[in-house]
């Protein structure tokens, strides 16, 4: 099992945050745009599915699975937009996105004062946390596939 | 982790640091504002702020779901005072159209030590709850208007605080999408 890429959304669709482990193939566009066109789908998935729902979903879209590689989705409460991109068989990764969330975003960036929540996060710690939750998660197995 | 095995121990501070610090920061701005007026709008918008950041800390510690009217609201707010302050205030007095509600607190940490003195009778002392119960809802979609409606440090038996529902915010579309 691998990890590919994060990406975090604030509920403006502005990208505050982007790492990859083991991302196989680049898109060839800046960060900016592929961030751009990553929300843009995620945001009419979205509301499409919504739509489309037999009654009024709850969570809404979870995910998405292509041959290759899954997309998780998880949207806070407030509008933040958690997006994982993990290989086929990746287990328990929305449990790893709420982890994401609890214990590293909101621990360190929502209780650090002097960082601003709608500015891209280049907080040191944050990125240190955020790398050793996601590699010590079993999700997370270096090999590629 | 240890921060995250042990987050539903709220850790206790002692109450009088709070009612301490606070009381020391309110002075503080009267002593730096022209007029009381300035200071309660002032503690509202920073208030506002803590209230931006407080919501996250709340649904990463509950894991509450969206509320289904602005009574399940009412309800969560009260488990959030119970959680942040250590005080269970009374949810009253609701309006018959059901867009606007009290909380009703006995007792408010923020003022146990606290007197005002005459020539600032008309300072919101705990503007600051308005501002977080404002922040933090307009950051689940809903605006909201709070105020101090009672106020024990003017005399009255309790503290109330009001909440009159606004609007549902939308979700905002992604830029350059029409």
């Amino acid at each position: 099992m691998t990890v590919h890429n994060i990406y975090i959304f604030n509920k403006n669709g502005n990208l505050l945050y982007y790492h990859e482990w083991n991302r196989l193939k680049q898109t060839g566009m800046t960060r900016e745009e592929e961030a751009k066109l990553m929300y843009g789908m995620l945001f009419s998935i979205k509301s499409f599915v919504n739509k489309i729902s037999p009654v009024d979903p709850k969570d809404g879209f979870l995910y998405y699975k292509t041959s290759k590689y899954t997309l998780h989705y998880f949207e806070t409460l407030t509008g933040l937009k958690f997006v994982l991109n993990t290989d086929i068989n990746a287990q328990g990764v929305r449990e790893l996105l709420q982890e994401i969330y609890n214990q590293v975003y909101v621990e360190y960036v929502v209780k650090n004062p002097l960082l601003n929540l709608s500015e891209p996060i280049e907080s040191e710690i944050f990125k240190a946390k955020l790398d050793a939750l996601v590699k010590q998660s079993p999700v997370f197995l270096s090999r590629v596939p | 982790m240890s921060r995250a095995s042990n987050r539903f121990d709220t850790k206790k501070v002692n109450s009088e640091l709070v009612t301490l610090t606070y009381g020391a920061l309110v002075a503080q701005m009267v002593k730096d504002a022209e007029n009381t007026d300035d200071v309660s709008k002032q503690l509202e918008r920073l208030g506002y702020n803590m209230g931006v950041r407080l919501i996250e800390d709340f649904l990463a510690k509950t894991g509450t779901g969206r509320c289904m009217d602005l009574k399940d609201t009412a309800d969560k707010i009260q488990s959030a005072f119970k959680m942040y302050l250590g005080v269970q205030p009374n949810v009253a007095n609701w309006s018959p159209g059901g867009d606007e509600f009290s909380f009703i607190l006995d007792t408010n940490p923020l003022t146990d030590l606290v007197e005002l003195p005459d020539d600032l009778k008309n300072l919101k002392y705990c503007n600051i709850i308005c501002g977080v119960i404002r922040g933090a809802l307009e950051m689940v979609q809903l605006d909201v208007q709070s105020w101090i409606v009672q106020d024990q440090l003017k005399g009255d038996q309790n503290t109330e605080i009001r909440v009159k529902f606004i609007r549902r915010l939308e979700d905002a579309m992604p830029a350059g999408e029409d």
